[in-house]
């Protein structure tokens, strides 16, 4: 269907659905190349709703790195939702971009965000209601070529089947190099297949088809068996050695939106290593933007954009050099403008009164403590040593200077975990609220927020199973009952929602037919609590003779092979089970800003460090002899050969 | 503080068909952050910036005539303010014209709204559509509900007219109806009574008509 075509038939259907905005594109600052001027035509499909999609930083910063290229347009697609897909059904509008309304089958490539694993069934509506045939096999060689990253993509196994070649890490570099191959590729005129092989010769691409997965007869995995000889060995993720400045010119949505602000990343990675956390391990190491930098962006935005709120992102923002300096740079610049600068993410031990102190300026309805376990004992565990000290002197601060509600953020489920754990939530909720009582009176609120652990590839917890349904609810109703009383409010999370995303995330390729199956049935939208249905996922395991509890209850062996053991995220398996067996022991790691513990994400970056020096990378410099570093030679390829070989 | 008022005379293109009044406000908000306009903001816990819509736009409606008043922390020259509003707007909104109102504290806009002049276009024939409109003009009552409430629409209607139409319109016909507090009639709730589906029509208001 032609643009033209498309935009008559939406015309006659917009007026009919629910927020109408969502679908038509045309906001500030989006952009609008000529189709026939540019020769790579590449669509940025985010596979959820507008409203959430167009809060996401991941394709913002792709959008405009492509963008910047003369001979490439990238244009954006968002997942419609359920009463637009049928009306689109209904009138036969395939899936199209929303700047100038090509049918996504138009573009060349399609680049696919994957950050979260319950967005897996979204994806596949996208490509149905786009008409790709959702198996890579069955694409032909004239449709778009498919690649996905993301966050999720740190394990590609489960959507392995649906996609041409994923990009494992941050896109900033690959994704240029990606349309390069591409242009070259079809100058050629060659085949797809060699297309494919040219991708799988750049770094950070993974090529799913070419590899087989071999199971083991008790299920678990064995091995992927290369099918095509240039296949590689592993696939060392993508990291940029130094960030490039924000983009600026962002996209203005004329319709409310979940995070209507302009987020600006401070920094990126973590080096806390806090054990259950996905982010800290993948994103290594860690790196910073310059104060002076991130202000100017911020007055660029606010100038090309007019957002009245600036969001400073990063894993863990107070543990950003030079924060305070920061907040205080910003706010002086914008006081004028009633610039609202949020500041998510904080940790406990690193936020400085001084901190507070200039975040009150622009106070906010709550402030979020994330202390994760009610004791200390088992926040050691998990690698967040925060004495409840700690967190009752933060909140004695946080009520001196006017706020009344701390929300406080609690995970149940960790290993070795007992009910006293679980009660000590309620004691440490009713403790802050108490020292909000001494300082504020009964104003102070505390709002407990409580999700279930759910254990992540790449994580010290990899090998952990996840808590049963039954086991989730018999914690949640004992919480129900211990936190109680004036001023305490507690959320939790649905149970199935947790199971549901620990089925997907140590998923192996054989999970594909189960996503699909789920697809077929009509399942998306798992996100949303009013779509997702449990029932449906049980029922395509049973259909496709794969056992739930098996990816979710199993405790896993210390040398069991993972269906994601091939994806090198820099940081060593060896390191991941050294963290495992020093948890058992209540173990901590301390900070490693101060020093290095050798996790081998240096190591393995070593080179693309010494190519961009500076102090925005954040690992402490290693000279010890003693340090594992593999000292590459000039011009040679970094190999990681610690790691057993899984295709061997 | 209100330091100058200004009256913006602009239209809303397709671009912001779907953008709802609340997000209209914003809209406009952002577009004189961007000019680098202040603004004047209300005092209070959560201050707001002072603007005033004469009558919000039904979802769906084009206009080229809303009009909206802004106030301004400080002063400036009105040709600077045309230039960096004219620089800084979105691509759903037009600047038609702007002048300075003298009376910073006096009549809010919404109080001074008496009618609207809206144009609807007909994507598909109407027969015997000047007919229709003489039946309903010449109606003494015409009982409608909307909202579960039940009003009369006739009163609501200054003139129904049919006029050359243009570009992809089949028909086009003017209708001046009321816009009064309680009492404002709906051009949709006039297609309606035609028997005609109003997601078949486009509805542009041409005009808002205030007190003099």
């Amino acid at each position: 269907m032609k643009p033209t075509a498309i935009q008559r038939e939406l015309d006659k259907i917009l007026p009919l659905v629910k927020k109408p905005g969502r679908y038509t594109g045309g906001e500030l600052n989006q952009v609008v190349k000529g189709w026939e001027k540019t020769t790579t035509h590449l669509a940025l499909l985010f596979p959820e709703v507008y409203d959430l999609g167009m809060s996401n930083l991941g394709w913002m910063v792709l959008y405009d790195m492509i963008n910047q290229r003369p001979d490439l347009l990238a244009e954006r697609a968002f997942l419609p939702w359920t009463d637009m897909i049928k009306a689109m059904r209904d009138a036969q509008i395939p899936l199209y971009s929303l700047e100038t309304k090509h049918a996504l089958m138009d573009f060349d490539i399609i680049g696919v965000s994957l950050p979260y694993e319950t967005i897996y069934t979204n994806f596949l509506t996208a490509l149905d209601l786009a008409n790709i045939p959702l198996d890579s096999r069955r694409r032909k060689e004239d449709q778009p070529l498919i690649i996905a990253g993301g966050h999720a993509t740190f394990n590609p196994e489960p959507v392995a089947p649906f996609i041409d070649a994923f990009v494992i890490g941050e896109g900033e570099e690959v994704i240029l190099e990606i349309a390069d191959a591409y242009q070259k590729w079809k100058r050629s005129g060659a085949l797809k297949n060699t297309l494919l092989q040219s991708l799988n010769g750049i770094n950070g691409v993974y090529v799913p088809s070419f590899y087989r997965p071999i199971y083991n007869h008790d299920g678990t995995f064995s091995h992927l068996k290369k099918r095509n000889p240039s296949a590689k060995d592993r696939i060392q993720k993508r990291i940029t050695a130094k960030l490039p400045p924000p983009p600026t010119n962002l996209i203005v949505p004329y319709i409310d939106i979940v995070h209507n602000r302009a987020p600006v990343e401070i920094m990126r990675g973590c080096t806390r290593g806090c054990r259950f956390c996905h982010a800290g391990f993948v994103n290594r190491p860690v790196r910073e933007r310059p104060v002076q930098q991130i202000v100017e962006s911020m007055e660029k935005i606010v100038s090309k954009t007019g957002f009245s709120e600036v969001g400073l992102l990063s894993l863990s923002s107070s543990d950003y050099t030079n924060i305070v300096e920061l907040v205080n740079a910003a706010q002086s610049a914008f006081d004028e403008k009633q610039l609202a600068i949020s500041l998510p993410s904080l940790r406990i031990e690193s936020i400085s009164d001084s901190l507070i102190d200039a975040l009150a300026e622009k106070r906010r309805s709550g402030f979020t403590l994330a202390p994760e376990a009610g004791t200390a004992r088992l926040r050691n565990l998990i690698n967040k040593p925060i004495s409840d000290q700690q967190i009752l002197q933060t909140a004695r601060e946080i009520f001196k200077r006017e706020w009344h509600t701390i929300k406080l953020y609690f995970m149940i489920g960790f290993p070795s975990e007992v009910m006293s754990d679980i009660k000590a939530i309620a004691e440490l909720s009713k403790a802050v609220r108490d020292v909000g009582e001494k300082v504020i009176g009964r104003r102070a609120k505390v709002h407990a927020s409580v999700s279930t652990f759910v254990p992540k590839p790449h994580t010290p917890f990899q090998w952990v199973p996840c808590l049963e349904e039954r086991q989730i609810q018999e914690k949640i109703e004992y919480l129900q009952e211990e936190l109680r009383g004036w001023g305490l409010k507690l959320n939790w999370n649905d149970p199935q929602n947790t199971i549901h995303e620990a089925w997907l995330s140590r998923g192996d390729r054989r999970m594909a037919e189960v996503i699909l199956r789920v697809h077929e049935k009509g399942g998306m939208f798992d996100a949303w609590q009013e779509h997702f249905d449990f029932q449906t996922w049980l029922d395509a395991f049973q259909e496709t003779g794969l056992d739930p509890a098996f990816y979710a209850h199993r405790a896993r062996a210390q040398d069991e092979s993972f269906p994601w053991d091939h994806i090198d995220i820099g940081v060593q398996k060896s390191f991941l089970q050294e963290e495992y067996k020093w948890s058992k022991e209540g173990k901590t790691r301390p900070d490693c800003r101060e020093q290095c513990y050798a996790c081998g994400v240096l190591s393995a970056y070593n080179q693309r460090r010494r190519m961009h020096p500076g102090e925005h990378w954040m690992c402490p410099e290693v000279r010890s002899s003693k340090h594992p570093s593999r000292k590459p030679q000039k011009g040679q390829k970094i190999q990681d050969t610690s790691h057993e070989n899984p295709t061997d | 503080m209100k330091t100058q008022r200004i009256r913006i005379h602009f239209s809303k293109t397709k671009s912001m068909q779907y953008t709802g009044h609340l997000d209209l406000r914003r809209a406009w908000v952002r577009t004189f952050r961007r000019a680098n306009l202040a603004l004047s903001y209300s005092q209070g816990y959560t201050p707001r910036p002072q603007l005033n819509m004469a009558a919000p736009l039904p979802l769906g409606f084009l206009s080229t005539g809303e009009i909206g008043d802004f106030w301004l922390e400080d002063h400036y020259p009105m040709n600077t303010i045309q230039k960096s509003l004219q620089d800084a707007l979105p691509p759903g909104l037009r600047i038609n014209h702007l002048k300075e109102v003298s009376d910073i504290h006096g009549d809010k806009l919404p109080n001074l709204v008496r009618s609207a002049l809206y144009h609807v276009s007909f994507f598909s024939v109407v027969s015997d559509l000047d007919q229709h409109l003489q039946d309903i003009l010449h109606q003494e009552q015409i009982k409608r509900e909307r909202k579960g409430k039940s009003y009369d629409l006739r009163p609501l209607i200054y003139s129904l007219e049919v006029i050359p139409p243009g570009g992809e319109a089949k028909q086009l016909v003017e209708m001046h109806l009321s816009h009064l507090p309680g009492a404002t009639g709906r051009p949709d709730e006039v297609i309606r009574e035609l028997g005609v589906d109003p997601n078949h029509t486009q509805i542009c208001r041409k005009k808002i008509i205030l007190e003099t």
